[in-house]
């Protein structure tokens, strides 16, 4: 279980994350949605320790987050992370020599999955050839937490579709993923729990199968009656 | 995309899509059921989901689970006809609702449904 506690992060004069507190258990795909600039993606980073909480803490079963912890936790806040000259190959070997558990055999098969190959240029790749290879570098990790920002954003239908194919057939149960997006009708079909979050706040909405038979709407619509003035 | 209606849970959506296969004959008593993981590409959903399709199929004695060899279709005798009755009625039931709001008498209902039903024997004729 991933245990974030309290917490919070400000820009100078602007505060991106309040008092965030989440629960994520084991084996469950939880999305985490709200508009673009609501503090999902400091969110993230401070996950992946790009960045860091100015209080709160974060732990894993039961153990705070530190540096040799850090590495049960898997992802990408943004696809351009490697040399543009690499091949996905290449991106693929650098992340085998940091990450112990990265499974490269699995994260061939994936490549398959999505019709691309480990010879291509990533300045080659278009936007969602990228967020494809991204995706499957992340979830190639045996991570206790695998993490993806936005992985359908600015990606056309067909990729979106293969996006979410490769997440559903890719995810193992051993882990938790915790998946950001705006596009809140796109994802819903693939989340266990959901979290909303708008300006830097953060509220459990709970089990999206038990929302669906009790309010009978979508998690747009209770997004929107949720957030009505 | 297999397009999910919104307010019923999804994984009783792909129950009742694994029924109409059964309905249908295109899954038979004996058949394998796909695995977790190739309903849940299918259908691009979560594999806790599909779980729970397999739960609900099993507790409703439609399929029988063998360990480490895969999930298989139960058809005993009879089955089959309850299952179409079970939809059928779902689908009269609905009907009737609709046709009742709109001021339709029993008589009226019956004889609008015999028109309706040659009208389309003649034009597949």
């Amino acid at each position: 279980m991933i245990d974030i506690q309290g917490v919070s992060k400000g820009y100078q004069r602007k505060t991106a994350l309040k008092n965030a507190t989440m629960k994520l258990k084991q084996g469950k795909i939880v999305g985490l949605l709200g508009p673009n600039g609501s503090g999902k993606t400091t969110l993230l980073r401070i996950l992946v320790s790009e960045l860091r909480a100015d209080s709160g803490s974060v732990s894993i079963d039961g153990k705070k987050l530190s540096p040799a912890l850090k590495a049960n936790i898997s992802g990408l806040t943004t696809s351009d992370f490697m040399p543009d000259g690499m091949t996905i190959q290449g991106a693929a070997d650098t992340y085998e020599s940091f990450f112990n558990d990265f499974d490269m055999e699995r994260f061939h098969q994936l490549l398959k999955e999505v019709d691309l190959s480990p010879d291509m240029k990533i300045s080659s790749l278009s936007k969602g050839m990228k967020s494809k290879y991204a995706l499957a570098l992340a979830i190639s990790r045996k991570a206790k937490l695998i993490v993806l920002d936005e992985p359908l954003d600015g990606v056309d239908p067909v990729a979106r579709e293969e996006i979410l194919r490769l997440i559903s057939s890719g995810f193992s149960q051993d882990s938790t993923l915790l998946v950001t997006s705006h596009l809140i009708n796109e994802l819903e079909r693939l989340l266990d729990e959901v979290y909303f979050i708008r300006d830097g706040e953060i509220r459990y909405i709970g089990d999206v199968e038990t929302i669906r038979a009790e309010k009978k709407m979508s998690l747009d619509e209770l997004y929107r009656e949720v957030y009505r003035r | 995309m297999f397009k999910f209606v919104d307010g019923i849970p999804i994984y009783l959506q792909i129950v009742k899509e694994i029924k109409g296969s059964m309905i249908s004959g295109k899954l038979k008593g004996g058949d394998k059921l796909p695995s977790v993981r190739e309903i849940a590409e299918q259908y691009q959903v979560n594999p806790n989901t599909v779980q729970r399709v397999f739960m609900e199929l099993d507790k409703q004695s439609l399929t029988y689970s063998e360990r480490g060899i895969g999930t298989f279709v139960k058809m005993e005798p009879g089955l089959l006809e309850d299952l179409k009755n079970e939809e059928a009625a779902k689908v009269i039931q609905n009907f009737i609702e609709e046709i009742q709001k709109l001021g339709y008498s029993k008589n009226d209902m019956l004889k609008a449904l015999d028109n309706a039903w040659l009208k389309r024997g003649e034009q597949h004729d």
